[in-house]
């Protein structure tokens, strides 16, 4: 039925040229069959009447010209889905490798999806409370977002992003929950030490996990992502699950592209990368989000880790632009023994001020979150200073603010990986360092705040 | 259109670039229907019988053989009442209505008009039969919504004496008029087609002299545009491109607004057709939503259709400006319309320029701002309109020097510029006053003097030298630390801070602070500057620092922003007060050395 080619007449890189093809469907899967039997997959990168180009995703060892079989399948990459994904292991193409039964699919999904029409959008804004204070409390996150890890090698982001997953909830309400997790080229120990996780909390069940671990083919890694959001779609459009996708390592994806990339002999945009990684990753990073009338929700944690801490490198800086916000891990809090080293000046969530509030979480806490920004960025500079003139040749106020950023970071940044905190000791912990600064410093937070819990807490303190 | 039309064949696919051959008379620019499926696409090159299509819908299980059919026309939009309101496309498709039809998720090969075709609007005529019309003339009005009259004009080719005239309800593609032009009749309908790519003819332009009031302190007083202007707010990821550009969308005294979402976010999108609709113009009263237009192609959208999504909205913007409107346009971001042009360059394999982007680049971005200004609009009443650009910019890694950031600044009168330094801080807008210009300051004194005060640029003049000053004595600072200055030097620092602070930091979430009215912030100003002004003089007459900074009324300059327009007579009450304060300080010292 499918028309088969043995008129492979290029072989590089990952890429093949096959020939008298006359009509090969643009991003189309091929299967190649070797001589000793064993078969690859790949899709059809340029297709023109004569000749087409095909991207092998396990690599092309082995595959000879004018040898091997091409046999073009008339359908782009599709990933089986049914409600059995959930509790199962795939590879990085999709095949399950936990032992279990092939998937009988209800449905059978284009990996690239479609955009979501803007107008069926429904804006996020229910807040998840992660128990951590840093992330709840100045860089909330709210369910339907794109909140990637920046990190860095050493850094924990694993830890981070498995406490997340595995405290993150809504507030007042029982819902159905679900995690997707998609292994973008890590080893074989920081899987493992997620897959645990997922089975140590009971969250395994609600799971589906793709692996596509550091020893298996880079060029795999391209459509793993993709296989992961689609089993995300469906989870939450289709079974009306909340779903958390955690992505790492998505620096490992953007040099599987490069590679291709180079091996297509296109012009280079920054650093190597092609330049049409900006649109690339968007294809993924939105297909997170909420629909209007449906009650599911995919939220996404992207990790990446920056190449040289630098959050310039087109990878954090592409994803930066495209994301809603991001978490920055920082080298100096891992030093100071602070966990989780998140530096919350640079971090952002930029679907906070719709998330949080009255109704929400409480009245005062887009104040307090905008005071504690404004404090410790306070704080820091004055600590720089200290450090060039020493801090006798500072005021009394800027003194003061050093020990704020101090206590700060111990108080507030500083928690246990299983320490879950409550959105109220979070700002309860916000307002006792406010209390630190005389109150007209407070210039972020509205005199009805102060009153109720800056006056008041401090009168209330001095009567016991 | 579509008469002789002959089918040509799909010869190869890469990405969003086709080729195919067998389309005979195709031009460039013409828009075509790719394969099966009939995706739209334009033809952006041509060599003997092969045609370059640049197209507009995802590629995915398109293969040679497949068929492609010239329209013989180039990409234009739909101008009519309808606009307002609605959201689009790139190429004009109104995502509304593709969404009944597809559903959640886009899908390819939906043809659906831009206007509704069975909608019926009021028309109302202000000709009459046997009057001679020219081009720009105004035929009669729609009440497209309740904030924008729709005036309907006699098309650019169109001139010659009304031979029927209409009044009632209308479709758009129903007859409304007929115009003997020379002998031949030109039926003419509510709507008229404009090809994107090419500007709107107009009289000429005129001389800036007028604000575009934003609403926004660190703008409208350090750094303002003027109606008709060009600006750009160039700044890395999350430090408030988008939220500025909402907020000019939001508070800015236009009649109409056209907003780009280009290659950006679908949630910021999703954003303003759930907040306009709520919120109201401070102007006029009427909720927001009735004077925009929206443009999404958001970044997981064809990328094509983002290179055109910018002709798409500045077309329609100029359509606005020519009914005399004061029209406000804001594309977010034009980085990513660049890095598209970059996108199908490569894919076309042309000679690539510097980081990759085509060596038209430059020319491309002069003439897109080029588009802006103000001008005397065609047709016999002379009226005025103008189309203002405000341009997002987001340069790789937040580095100025970038070809984007450029090419744009050579052109641009206004320049914005976002600082990660101060978004980290939290200092929002995050506009880094000290590298940011606006070149029209001279041509808008005269509307300051007699419209908000005669010092107000005085004002704001000695406010920026304080600002400079503080980088200078934070730089001596850095050196030899606080101790080294003056008690004037101090008291200068103190100042700088309550300016930044209480100033030029404006909340766009806080009910109040997010728009400021000219008045306001004329005296926001003066407060602060009236308190540097009274400390200077008490610091000279012996008052100690520490006094002038402990008077009462400083922690209500903190507050200022937070009282309402109808209360803004409270700032005028505080300025004497902080005079009183003052002085009774002056008092009681010289009292207590007497
Ligand atoms: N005027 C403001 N008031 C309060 N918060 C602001 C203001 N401007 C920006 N912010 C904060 O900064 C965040 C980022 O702003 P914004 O989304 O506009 O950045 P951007 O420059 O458009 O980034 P990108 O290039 O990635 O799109 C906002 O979500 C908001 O939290
Ligand atoms: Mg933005």
């Amino acid at each position: 039925m499918y028309k088969e080619f043995t008129t492979i007449s290029e072989v590089a890189g990952s890429l093949l040229t096959v020939e008298e093809v006359e009509d090969a469907r643009y991003m189309e899967i091929v299967e190649i069959e070797l001589q000793d039997g064993s078969r690859r997959r790949g899709q059809v990168l340029m297709t023109s009447k004569g000749e087409a180009l095909v991207q092998v995703f396990e690599g092309t060892e082995g595959i000879g010209v004018g040898q091997s079989k091409v046999k073009f399948l008339g359908r782009v990459m599709e990933l089986p889905v049914s409600p059995d994904i959930l509790g199962r292991v795939f590879n990085g193409s999709g095949v399950p490798i936990d032992g279990g039964p092939g998937i009988v699919p209800d449905a059978r999904l284009d990996i690239n999806g479609s955009p979501i029409n803007p107008v069926a959008r429904d804006y996020p804004i229910d807040f998840i409370q992660t128990g951590i204070s840093a992330i709840d409390g100045l860089n909330t996150l709210v369910r339907g977002q794109k909140l990637p890890i920046f990190s860095a090698s050493g850094l924990p982001h694993a830890r981070l992003a498995a406490q997340i997953a595995r405290q993150a909830k809504v507030l007042g309400e029982e819902e159905k929950f679900a995690v997707v997790f998609g292994a973008l080229g890590i080893t074989f120990e920081e899987a493992n030490y997620f897959i645990s996780e997922l089975r140590n909390t009971g969250a395994i069940e609600r799971s589906v996990i793709f692996v596509n671990l550091a020893d298996d083919p880079v060029v795999e890694r391209i459509i793993t992502p993709r296989m992961a959001l689609t089993a995300a779609e469906f989870l939450a459009f289709e079974m009306d699950m909340q779903v958390l996708v955690i992505l790492t390592d998505m620096t490992n994806y953007c040099e599987a592209l490069r590679e291709v990339s180079a091996a297509r002999r296109e012009i280079p945009g920054r650093r190597g990368y092609p330049g049409y990684l900006y649109t690339d990753l968007a294809t993924m990073y939105e297909r997170a989000g909420r629909i209007q009338g449906k009650k599911g929700s995919i939220t996404q944690i992207p990790i990446l880790t920056m190449p040289e801490d630098d959050k310039t490198h087109p990878i954090p800086d592409l994803t930066g632009y495209i994301t809603e916000g991001q978490i920055i891990l920082n080298r100096q809090l891992q030093h100071k023994g602070i966990y989780p080293p998140i530096d919350v000046l640079p971090s952002l969530s930029r679907l906070r001020d719709k998330g949080i509030g009255e109704g929400k979480t409480r009245e005062d806490h887009p104040d307090v979150a905008n005071q504690l920004f404004a404090a410790y960025a306070r704080g820091r500079e004055a600590e720089e200073l200290a450090t060039i003139l020493g801090e006798a040749s500072l005021t009394d106020l800027d003194r003061l603010y050093i020990k704020f950023a101090k206590e700060f970071e111990e108080t507030f940044i500083q928690q246990g990986e299983y320490e879950d905190r409550s959105i109220e000791n979070t700002l309860s912990r916000g307002w006792n360092l406010l209390r630190m600064l005389p109150r007209e410093e407070l210039k972020r937070i509205q005199d009805i705040h102060l009153e109720l819990f800056y006056d008041n807490n401090q009168s209330s303190s001095s009567e016991e | 259109m579509l008469e002789g039309s002959t089918k040509g064949v799909i010869l190869s696919v890469n990405g969003p670039v086709v080729v195919a051959i067998g389309l005979p008379g195709a031009k460039m620019y013409d828009l075509v229907k790719v394969g099966e499926d009939k995706l739209v696409g334009e033809i952006i090159g041509l060599s003997q019988d092969k045609a370059t299509i640049q197209v507009y819908e995802e590629t995915a299980g398109i293969r040679p053989g497949e068929p492609v059919e010239s329209t013989y026309e180039p990409l234009s939009v739909e101008l009519g009442p309808g606009l307002i309101g609605s959201i689009f496309d790139g190429t004009q498709r109104p995502l509304e209505v593709i969404r009944e039809i597809s559903g959640d998720f886009i899908a390819r090969g939906v043809e659906v008009p831009a206007l509704d075709r069975s909608k019926k609007w009021d028309f109302h005529p202000l000709v009459e039969v046997g009057e001679e019309v020219e081009p720009g003339d105004i035929l009669g009005e729609v009440p497209e919504t309740t904030a924008i009259s729709h005036r309907v004009m006699v098309p650019p080719d169109v001139r010659g004496k009304i031979r029927e005239i209409k009044e009632g309800s209308f479709t758009v593609e129903e007859v409304i008029a007929i115009v003997d032009q020379g002998g031949e009749e030109r039926p003419l309908t509510l709507m008229q087609r404009w090809p994107v790519r090419t500007p709107r003819p107009y009289k000429r332009k005129v001389n800036l002299d007028e604000p575009l009031i934003t609403g926004q302190r660190v703008i409208d007083t350090f750094f303002p545009i003027a109606k008709g202007g060009v600006a750009c707010i160039p700044g890395p990821f999350g430090s408030g491109k988008t939220v500025v550009q909402h907020q000019l969308a939001k508070w800015s005294d236009a009649d109409v607004i056209v907003f780009i979402g280009c290659g950006e976010r679908g949630n910021e999108m999703t954003d303003v057709l759930m907040e306009f609709p709520e919120l109201v113009d401070p102007y006029t009263g009427e909720p927001l939503m009735k004077r925009t237009v929206l443009i999404a192609n958001t970044s997981n959208m064809p990328v094509a259709a983002r290179e055109a999504s910018v002709y798409t909205g500045i077309t329609i913007a100029e359509y606005f400006r020519d009914m005399g409107y004061r029209v406000a346009l804001m594309a977010d971001s034009t980085s990513r319309w660049a890095e598209a042009m970059r996108e199908i360059s490569g894919r076309l394999e042309e000679m690539p320029g510097e980081e990759g982007f085509p060596a038209y680049l430059g020319s491309r971005i002069a003439s897109f701002y080029e588009r802006a200004g103000k001008v005397i609009a065609l047709g016999k009443e002379d009226r005025t309109g103008s189309l203002t650009v405000v341009g997002s910019v987001s340069p790789p890694g937040g580095d100025l020097s970038e070809p984007v950031t450029q090419n744009t600044l050579r052109v641009v009168q206004v320049f914005w510029g976002l600082e990660d330094r101060l978004a980290y801080q939290r200092h929002f807008p995050a506009i880094n006053w000290l590298i940011s210009y606006s070149l029209y300051l001279p041509h808008l004194e005269k509307f300051w003097r007699e419209n908000v005060a005669p010092d107000f640029s005085a004002n704001r003049n000695l406010a920026m030298q304080i600002l400079q000053q503080e980088a200078e004595l934070e730089e001596i600072v850095r050196l030899v630390g606080v101790e080294s200055l003056s008690f004037r030097e101090r008291f200068v620092l103190e100042i700088a801070r309550s300016i930044r602070e209480d100033f030029l930091q404006q909340s766009a979430f806080q009910e109040v602070d997010t728009f400021s009215s000219l008045r306001k912030q004329y005296l926001m100003l003066k407060l602060i500057i009236t308190y540097y002004q009274e400390g200077l003089k008490a610091l000279e007459r012996g008052l100690s620092l520490r006094d002038i900074l402990s008077i009462p009324a400083r922690e209500k300059i903190g507050r200022a922003k937070y009282i309402p327009e109808e209360k803004i007579e409270t700032l005028e009450e505080l300025i004497e007060e902080v005079q009183e304060e003052i002085a009774n300080k002056l008092k009681g010292e010289v009292e207590s050395n007497v």
